[in-house]
Formats: C-alpha cells, structure tokens, sequence
C-alpha cells in the first residue's frame, strides 16, 4: 500500500462516523430490496421452473402452473433408452478419472509454488496458467489426430487426459494458495521427534490442509463434469457424457425431459454447495474460483 | 543450513523441478502440445489427410471467408457487452452484500449459487424461462400483459444474442461480485470514512474513493471473463443465431466437417482464437504486476 495516513483507530472519532453513516444506510434500502429480490428471484425461479417442467404432463401455453401433472419424463429419464445412466456413470469415471490425475500431479507443483521462491518461478506459473485463458478446446483439437493414433479417442483415460488441461491448472491454483497460508514447521518439528515421511504427510500435513484439499478436489470434479465440447471431440460420439444426452433435448427436444435430465446434471454443483457452505464466511474467495468453471 | 545445502548441492537443486514436473509435463504435453500439432495443421502440415506442405492458404481461407468477420464481430460483441454488463451489476450487488443487514448472509449464499452450476444448466433454465411459451410468458400473460406467445420479445436465437448473453451473466456476475467483495472486505470502511470526515458526499465517496481501490481486481477479473465468454462454445450453438455464429462454433463445425481437408481451416480460425486469448493473457500478467505494484 501507499504510505498515505490511515485514520487512527481511535475509538471516538470512529464512533461519530458510523453514526453519521446510519441515517445515509437507511435511505438506501430500496437499493438493497431491488438486489435482494433480483438475487433472490434469478437462484429460485430458474430451480422452479425445472422442477415444474420435469413433473409436467401437460401444460397449456397460458398456465403458469401445470395442468396435469405426472411422471412420464422421469420415467424416459430412468429408462435405458435414453442412455442417461449410461452416460451418468461415464460422467462420473471420467470425472473421479480427472480429479486422481490432477491430484496426483497438481499436488507437488502447488507445494513448490507456495511455498518455494525459485528463479523462474513467474514463467512456470505462466506456462502452467495458460489454459485458463487459452481456450483448451484448441489444444484439443489439435491433440486429435495424436490421440487417434495412439489409439485414446472414445476411451475413459483419453478425454480425462484432454479434461486434465483446463483442470490441473485450477487444482494447482487452489492448492497453492492453501500451501501459502500452510507453514511447515511442525513438520520438522514431526520428522525430528522420528517420524517417517509417510507419518508426517498423514498426521501432519494432511490435516492442516485436509479441508482446501477437499474444495480442490471438488473443484477439479466440477470442471471435469461440465466438460462439453471436448469431451464430444475426443470421446467421437461413442463415449457419452451427460451433458452429451442432454444437449439434444435442450430448444427443440422434449422440454420435461430436458428439465429432469438437467436436475441430474446440476446435482454435483448442488452438493458441493451444501458441502461448502459451512464454511461460507472464509470460504467465498476460494468459492470464487468457481466462476471460471 | 547453508552448509548443508553446500553438501548436498545436486538433491537440493533438482527438488523444485522434479516437484514441478508432473503438472508442466501435463501442460506441455497435452496443452502446448496440442497448440503446436493444431498449428501445424493450420499451416498445411496433415499427413493423414495426404497434406504435407507448409502453405499459409487456410489462413487466408478462413480470414477471407465472409462468415469470418461476422463471427469474429459477433463473438467480440457477446464477450465485451457480457463482461461490461456483469461488472456494473457484480459491483452494484457487492456494494449491497458487503454491509450486514438482516438476510445479508443468506442472500450471499443465494448469490455465490450459480458458481459452481454448468453452463448447460443456465442455458436449459434461460430456455424454460425466456422462450415464448417460457414461465415469464405465461406470467406476463396472467398479468394480461401480453395475449399470445408471440408477443413476448423473442430474445433467444435471435440477432442480439440476448439469451447467450443472459446465459453467460447468470455466471459471470457472481464470479465478478464476490471477487469485489472479497477486496471491499479486505480495503475496509477506513478510507470511506476519512473521505466522508473530509466532506466527500456519497457520490464522490463511490467514484473517487470505492472505484479506485476496486479497479485493479476488476480488470484482471474482466480479462478472465472476456477470455472465457470469447472462447465458451455451448451457449452460443444452444442459444445463438446459426448464422452469424461465434469464432468457438465456427472452427468446430469446419472442423468436425466429414472431409479431412477441412480439417485445417478450422484449425486456423482455432489458432486465431488463442492467439486473441493470448494477447489477453499478456495483458493480464501485465495488469496483475501493475495492481501488485501500486
């Protein structure tokens, strides 16, 4: 920061400003009602609106609410024909896939970033960055041909491997700022007192980190999860996704089924929300990430 | 301890790059790797399609094409109108949600709620909320507003790329507002208040003292958002026009064309896309050093 003075933190003078505040606070509540409302309203209607579609048998254009209501899309949905089981379950391998690879290598680079001063620090954090902003379904469209000749398209590992690119740089994002804030001492202090490294990393490592590596770990699922256009290019139309299945039934396909597909797929990023927001006080910035998903 | 790295000068050297090489190996490999194959194949260089000489002809192909300017105008528009709108309506709410009223921390929740949520959820509710038969319809009709679908504005599909645009802000504008809210929370209300003890009114409080602090963050966050939004590929196909399109649906459907030797145009309009992101990674690295600076 500046060397600009910062008012002291004198308790009376501070006390007049907050009051002083008060009245002006007040005159600006029909600002906080109008966000409120709109926050409000954009979370809960679109959820509304897909439970009322999926539950929908018929419904006439002017009704709000369902005319007659049934199970029919839920039926179609569960049924084997419409291969929502089958790509849910590639979903998830690919997905728990993704998240292993990028823990596996993700974790020794988020040590050394957060906790190493190197030289050449800045180009690796560049280089392992990029796809971030560099969108991956280039690479992955040149990475195509390679893949096809090595025999990874339409297979389990080839598209974790393609999802691995925009996910390992997220995982070591997250992980690095929780190494940062992480200090080592007690680990030498473990290591002197005769534990091995395998005890050190067990009893002390891992519990002081447990609960960024688990946001980490979430995080990676999530991005894996919502994987679209490259998992269509590297899994060639035989390997099937969720969001794959849905694709179709979303604008001109059947609308109950596409609203009860779509509650399936948004159920991860349901439970990671439940799952976080525990620690909602100290655990929006690392929530934040989120919305490079 | 500088006597024992002087001991063991070759296992503490090779530490960091042997912790460091599992992640670059997967980024060098898959990520510049594919840039590098995808480049050669723009170039002309694609045995498997019997293309073996270095040409900068699809280049020239894809650029001359007149879809090209129109997409490349289009999705230039999209990003830059869905980064601009998302931060004037991300500070506005974090402006709200940083003081503690009754209700502030859940409507914080409510409002971190679509961070985590695909992109192809926002674009199946924006369907079912804003298509002409959608619930909104059917409200405005219950308030007799409107008579018949019809009348109801067709925003989706449509020339302004409205539903995509709306599609994107659902995300964006909670990613933009908590990154807000997480440097209001760490500037604190001091300098407010000095500027208000100095006589500075709301106003100039919001526009010579709030906006300054929060501006570094927010344009790192904007180039993000930009890159992101340029580069998304579903919520255009799903909600966009089929012609104009977006750069991302041009190059795939080139791309995925049945014949090989369309394979390279396509890669080309990718290549032309990454480069753009790239220059916005540049820019970002830069505004990232000057906003750690100041």
């Amino acid at each position: 920061m500046t060397s600009t003075p910062t008012p002291g933190p004198a308790p009376g003078p501070d006390q007049a400003v907050s009051e002083r505040l008060l009245p002006e606070r007040r005159q600006i509540n029909w600002l906080r009602w109008a966000t409120v409302t709109i926050i409000v309203v954009s979370v809960v209607l679109p959820g509304v609106s897909l439970l009322l579609r999926s539950f929908a048998f018929r419904w006439h254009y002017p009704d709000v609410v369902p005319g007659e209501w049934g199970l029919d899309a839920w039926t179609y949905t569960i049924d084997d024909t419409s291969r929502v089981f089958e790509s849910l379950g590639n979903s998830l391998r690919i997905a728990l896939l993704t998240t292993t690879l990028a823990l596996l290598v993700g974790m020794p680079a988020a040590r050394a970033l957060g906790q190493h001063q190197f030289r050449g620090k800045r180009i690796v954090e560049w280089i392992l960055m990029m796809p971030i902003i560099v969108p991956a379904l280039v690479a992955a469209m040149g990475i195509h041909i390679v893949f096809i000749r090595l025999g990874l398209t339409a297979t389990v590992l080839g598209v974790s491997l393609v999802h691995l690119i925009p996910a390992t740089p997220y995982f070591v994002l997250v992980m690095s700022s929780v190494f940062a804030n992480y200090s080592p001492a007690l680990e030498e202090t473990a290591r002197t007192l005769g534990a091995n490294k395998i005890r050190v990393f067990r009893y002390v490592t891992l519990p002081a980190i447990s609960s960024g590596l688990l946001v980490a770990c979430l995080f990676t699922f999530l991005i894996s999860w919502s994987q679209y256009v490259t998992t269509v290019l590297i899994g060639s139309g035989i390997l099937i996704t969720l969001p794959m299945v849905l694709f179709p039934f979303l604008g001109q396909g059947n609308a109950a089924v596409a609203a009860s597909i779509t509650l399936i797929f948004v159920a991860p990023a349901v439970m990671v929300l439940i799952l976080t927001s525990r620690s909602l006080g100290r655990g929006s910035t690392v929530m934040g990430g989120f919305g490079k998903v | 301890m500088t006597l024992e790295r002087r001991q063991t000068p070759l296992k503490e050297r090779l530490k960091i790059p042997l912790m460091l090489l599992p992640a670059s190996a997967v980024i060098l490999l898959l990520f510049l790797g594919g840039l590098v194959a995808g480049l050669m194949q723009s170039l002309g260089y694609f045995p498997a399609a019997g293309l073996n000489e270095f040409t900068f002809r699809h280049y020239v192909d894809a650029v001359t094409d007149r879809n090209f300017l129109v997409s490349l105008w289009t999705t230039f528009r999209i990003a830059f109108s869905v980064t601009l709108l998302s931060t004037v309506f991300a500070v506005g709410a974090a402006l709200v949600l940083r003081q503690r009223f009754s209700g502030s921390r859940l409507a914080t929740f409510l409002f971190q709620i679509p961070l985590p949520v695909p992109h192809l959820v926002a674009a199946s509710a924006v369907i079912l909320l804003f298509s002409q038969s959608g619930l909104l319809s059917r409200i405005g009709a219950a308030l007799g507003l409107i008579n018949a679908p019809g009348e109801f504005p067709a925003i989706l599909y449509d020339k302004a790329s409205i539903g995509v645009m709306l599609s994107f802000m659902w995300k964006e504008i909670p990613f933009v507002g908590l990154v807000v809210l997480a440097i209001l929370q760490s500037v604190g209300p001091q300098y407010e208040e000095l500027a208000q003890t100095l006589g500075a009114t709301k106003r100039q409080r919001l526009v010579h003292v709030l906006l300054p602090l929060i501006m570094p963050g927010v344009v790192s966050t904007w180039i993000i958002v930009f890159a992101f939004t340029f580069a998304n590929f579903e919520i255009p196909l799903l909600l966009g026009q089929s012609f104009p399109t977006t750069l991302p649906v041009q190059a795939f459907r080139e791309f995925q064309r049945p014949e090989l030797t369309s394979r390279p145009k396509g890669m080309a309009i990718a290549i032309v896309l990454a480069v753009i992101t790239v220059l916005l990674l540049i820019a970002y690295r830069r505004l990232a050093r000057y906003s750690r600076s100041t």
